[in-house]
C-alpha cells in the first residue's frame, strides 16, 4: 500500500512538472507579453519603450526563459504564485476571490446530480424496458446533448429577459447592501438558479444513465441471484447488494469530472457575468497575465491528478478485492 | 443472425475483415435512433455542400442583359477546393461591386432562378435586427443581414471543424497509439505520460493559449481542436492494438516473417479502428461545440464570416432589443450534437458484441 501511494506520487510529480513547463512554454510563446499590452496606449515612442524596458525588467521578463522558470518554481516551492501582472494584486488573493463562486456553484450542482440522477438511476434499473425507464432515459438524452452554454442563452432570453423571471448577470443585483439579510440571501439565492442549472442538467443524464448501466451489470451477478434465493426483500437485495457493489465505476467517474467542474466553465462564467475561475482565467489570458494563468494551470492539474489519485485509494476501499501490492 | 455476426467479429482475421463492415451496416440500419441522426448528419451534410445555391445574393440561372448566367451554380463548384482556378464566375458577378439586384431589370428582359434564400450571408439586406418576416423567415443580425442565409452558411464551418479538425486528431492519434502499443517500452511510457500531461490540461487554456498566438481564423480554430482532441483517440489506439497485438493471428502473422510495419498497419489497425470510430464520431460533436463556444467568445469565425457561435453571440449582445437570433442557433447546435450523439451511441452498440450477445 505505501509503495504504491509513494510511487503514484512520483510519477504525479513528475506530471506536474511536465505540465508547469510545457504550460510556462506555451506562454512565454504567445506574442505580445504583458509590459507590451499595458504600454500599448502610450503614444510618445520613446516613453513607450523606457516604460516598456522598465516593466519587462520588474516582471523579470528579461531574463531567459529557464531563469524565469526557475524563479517561478522557487517561489512556489514556499507558496508563493507572486503578483499579477495586470493589477499588482497577489495571485493567491484574486484565486481566492474567484474560489468561492465557482466552487459553490460546483458543489451544489454536484450534491443535486447525485441527489436526482441516483433514485433515477435505480428506478429505471429495476424497470428495465419500462415506460419510465423509455421515456426518462430518452428524455434525459436529449438534455445531454443540449450543451450547457446553449440552454444558458435560451434560459436567459425566456427566463431571464422576455419573462424576466430570475436574474441572469453577476451575483448580486444593484443595491445589494441596502438590501436586509433575508433579502440578501432570496437575492443571492436567485442569482444561483440559472447558472447551477446549466452546470448540472448535463450531468443529470449522464449520472442517471451511468448508475442504471453499472446496475444493470451488477444484477446479473450471481450472488444477486443467491441473495434473492436466500430470502431477502427487494429493497435490500437492490440498496444493500447491488447498488453498493455498483459504486466503484461511480467513483471513478466522479474523479474524472469533479476536477473540470472546479474549473468552471469560461464560457457559462462569462455569459452569465460570474466572477469565477473561468472568467478569471479568460481574462488573464486576454491581458497575458502570466502568474495568474500558470497559478491556475497549476492548481487545475494539481486537482486532476489529486483527485484521480483519491479516487484510485477509494477502490480499495469500496472493494477490499482490489490490491495495490503487485 | 446475431450469433453469426458475433463470431465473425470476435475471430477477425483477414477474410472477415470485407464483410466486417458490411454486417456493422446491417446491424445499424436496424436502430431507428441511430437511422434518424444519420439521416440528420447527411442532411446537414447536404445544406453545407449545397449551400450555395441554398442561399446566394445572385442567382442560379439567369438571363441578365441578354446573356445566360449561373452564378450560384459556380460558387457550389467552388466548393471543391482548387476548381476555382480552371471555372471562374463570368465578367460583371465576380466584381465585389457587382449588385445584380439593383442591375436587374426585367422590362429589358432580365428573368432569375433564385436561391431558396435570396440573400448571401454578408449582404446587407434590409434594416438591422428586424424580427422575422416574410421575406427575412428568421429576421436579420445587427448589421441587417439575413440570418437565415447566415445560418445556412454558418453549417459550413461547423461540418467543416467537426470533420478536418478530427480528421487531424485521427491521423496523431493513430500514429501515437500505434507506436505506443505496438512498441511499447520507452516509446510506451513517454507517449503515455505526454497523453497524461496533456489531459491535465484545462483543454480550454490550451486552445486559447494557441489562438492567442495565432490569428483567429477558422482553420487554426480547427488544427487547435485537431490538436486538443487527438490524446483520446490515441488512448483507444493504444488499448485495443495493445488487445490485438497478443491474438492468435497476429502471432500468425508475425511468425510468417511480417515486418512490424505492415503487421500494425494490415492486421492490427484496421481491427483497431472501430471502437476508433465510435470515438470519432463523439468528438466531431465536440469539436462542433467548442466551435460554436470559441466563435461565441470571438477566437473563432470573424466577422464578417457566419457561423453558429457568431450568430448566437448577436443575439446574446442584442438580447433585450433582438432575441431571435438565438433560438435559430441554438436549434442548429443542439440538432447537430444530438444526431452526432445518436450515431456513435448506435456504432458503439453495433460494434461491441458484448451488448449484442446481452440483447440477443
Amino acid at each position: 500500500m505505501l509503495s504504491y501511494i509513494l510511487r503514484r506520487l512520483a510519477t504525479g510529480l513528475v506530471t506536474l512538472f511536465g505540465i508547469s513547463v510545457i504550460s510556462f512554454f506555451i506562454i512565454q510563446l504567445v506574442p505580445g507579453d504583458p509590459a507590451q499590452i499595458q504600454t500599448s496606449q502610450i503614444a510618445d515612442a520613446a516613453v513607450s519603450e523606457r516604460v516598456y524596458q522598465q516593466l519587462r525588467e520588474l516582471y523579470g521578463l528579461d531574463k531567459p526563459i529557464p531563469v524565469q522558470y526557475a524563479n517561478w518554481v522557487g517561489k512556489l516551492v514556499v507558496g508563493d504564485f507572486g503578483s499579477s501582472f495586470h493589477d499588482g494584486r497577489r495571485v493567491s488573493a484574486k484565486i481566492g476571490e474567484a474560489l468561492w463562486p465557482t466552487l459553490s456553484v460546483a458543489l451544489l450542482s454536484f450534491m443535486l446530480t447525485l441527489i436526482i440522477s441516483t433514485p433515477i438511476g435505480i428506478y429505471s434499473a429495476l424497470r428495465q424496458g419500462g415506460g419510465f425507464d423509455r421515456s426518462v432515459s430518452t428524455g434525459l438524452y436529449m438534455l445531454y446533448s443540449v450543451p450547457n452554454y446553449v440552454a444558458g442563452m435560451l434560459l436567459i432570453l425566456y427566463l431571464g429577459v422576455k419573462w424576466d423571471l430570475l436574474p441572469f448577470r453577476g451575483m448580486r443585483s444593484d443595491g445589494y447592501d441596502e438590501m436586509t439579510t433575508l433579502g440578501q440571501m432570496w437575492d443571492l439565492a436567485q442569482h444561483y438558479v440559472l447558472i447551477t442549472f446549466c452546470f448540472t442538467f448535463g450531468n443529470l443524464a449522464y449520472y442517471s444513465r451511468f448508475i442504471r448501466q453499472n446496475l444493470l451489470e451488477v444484477v446479473r451477478q450471481d450472488y444477486i441471484r443467491t441473495a434473492r434465493a436466500k430470502g431477502l426483500g427487494e429493497r435490500s437485495v437492490v440498496l444493500k447488494h447491488a447498488f453498493t457493489n455498483s459504486l466503484i465505476p461511480l467513483i471513478s467517474l466522479i474523479g474524472l469530472t469533479l476536477p473540470f467542474v472546479l474549473g468552471g466553465s469560461v464560457i457559462l462564467e462569462y455569459m452569465f457575468n460570474w466572477p469565477g475561475l473561468g472568467r478569471l482565467y479568460f481574462e488573464s489570458v486576454l491581458q497575458r497575465d502570466y502568474p495568474t494563468i500558470m497559478a491556475l494551470n497549476f492548481i487545475t492539474a494539481l486537482l486532476v491528478l489529486g483527485i484521480t489519485f483519491i479516487a484510485d485509494l477509494t477502490y480499495g476501499l469500496v472493494d477490499p478485492r482490489i490490491s495495490y501490492e503487485k | 443472425m446475431a450469433t453469426e455476426a458475433t463470431t465473425n467479429t470476435t475471430t477477425g482475421g483477414a477474410p472477415a475483415a470485407r464483410s466486417y463492415w458490411h454486417i456493422t451496416w446491417r446491424r445499424f440500419r436496424g436502430h431507428r435512433l441511430g437511422m434518424v441522426g444519420l439521416c440528420v448528419v447527411a442532411v446537414l451534410f447536404l445544406v453545407a455542400f449545397l449551400s450555395p445555391i441554398l442561399a446566394n445574393e445572385q442567382p442560379i440561372l439567369c438571363r441578365f442583359d441578354g446573356g445566360i448566367y449561373y452564378p450560384a451554380v459556380v460558387d457550389l463548384v467552388h466548393q471543391v477546393p482548387g476548381t476555382s482556378l480552371i471555372i471562374q464566375k463570368q465578367r460583371p458577378y465576380r466584381l465585389a461591386t457587382f449588385d445584380f439586384k439593383r442591375e436587374f431589370d426585367p422590362e429589358r428582359g432580365d428573368w432569375a432562378l433564385w436561391t431558396p434564400v435570396r440573400y448571401g450571408p454578408r449582404e446587407i439586406a434590409a434594416e438591422p435586427l428586424a424580427g422575422p418576416s416574410s421575406r427575412h423567415w428568421l429576421g436579420t443580425d445587427q448589421s441587417g443581414r439575413d440570418v437565415l442565409s447566415r445560418m445556412v452558411h454558418g453549417t459550413v464551418v461547423s461540418m467543416k471543424v467537426g470533420f478536418l479538425s478530427m480528421g487531424i486528431a485521427v491521423i496523431l492519434g493513430l500514429v501515437f497509439g500505434c507506436i505506443a502499443g505496438y512498441a511499447g517500452g520507452i516509446a510506451d511510457l513517454v507517449i503515455s505520460r505526454f497523453i497524461e500531461v496533456v489531459q491535465c490540461f484545462p483543454a480550454f487554456f490550451l486552445i486559447l493559449a494557441v489562438l492567442a498566438w495565432f490569428p483567429p481564423s477558422i482553420e487554426n480554430v480547427m488544427i487547435v481542436i485537431g490538436l486538443t482532441r487527438w490524446v483520446g483517440i490515441a488512448r483507444f489506439a493504444r488499448g485495443e492494438i495493445l488487445r490485438i497485438r497478443e491474438t492468435d493471428y497476429a502471432l500468425a502473422a508475425r511468425s510468417l516473417g511480417v515486418r512490424p510495419a505492415q503487421l500494425v498497419l494490415r492486421h492490427l489497425l484496421p481491427n483497431a479502428l472501430a471502437p476508433v470510430l465510435v470515438s470519432v464520431t463523439f468528438g466531431i460533436a465536440v469539436s462542433i461545440l467548442i466551435e460554436a463556444g470559441l466563435s461565441w467568445l470571438g477566437f473563432g469565425v470573424q466577422p464578417p464570416d457566419a457561423s453558429w457561435g457568431t450568430i448566437l453571440r448577436s443575439g446574446y449582445e442584442n438580447l433585450f432589443t433582438a432575441g431571435h437570433m438565438i433560438p435559430p442557433a441554438c436549434v442548429a447546435i443542439f440538432l447537430a450534437v444530438l444526431s452526432f450523439n445518436l450515431v456513435g451511441d448506435t456504432l458503439r452498440d453495433v460494434i461491441d458484441p458484448r451488448l449484442q450477445a446481452e440483447r440477443a
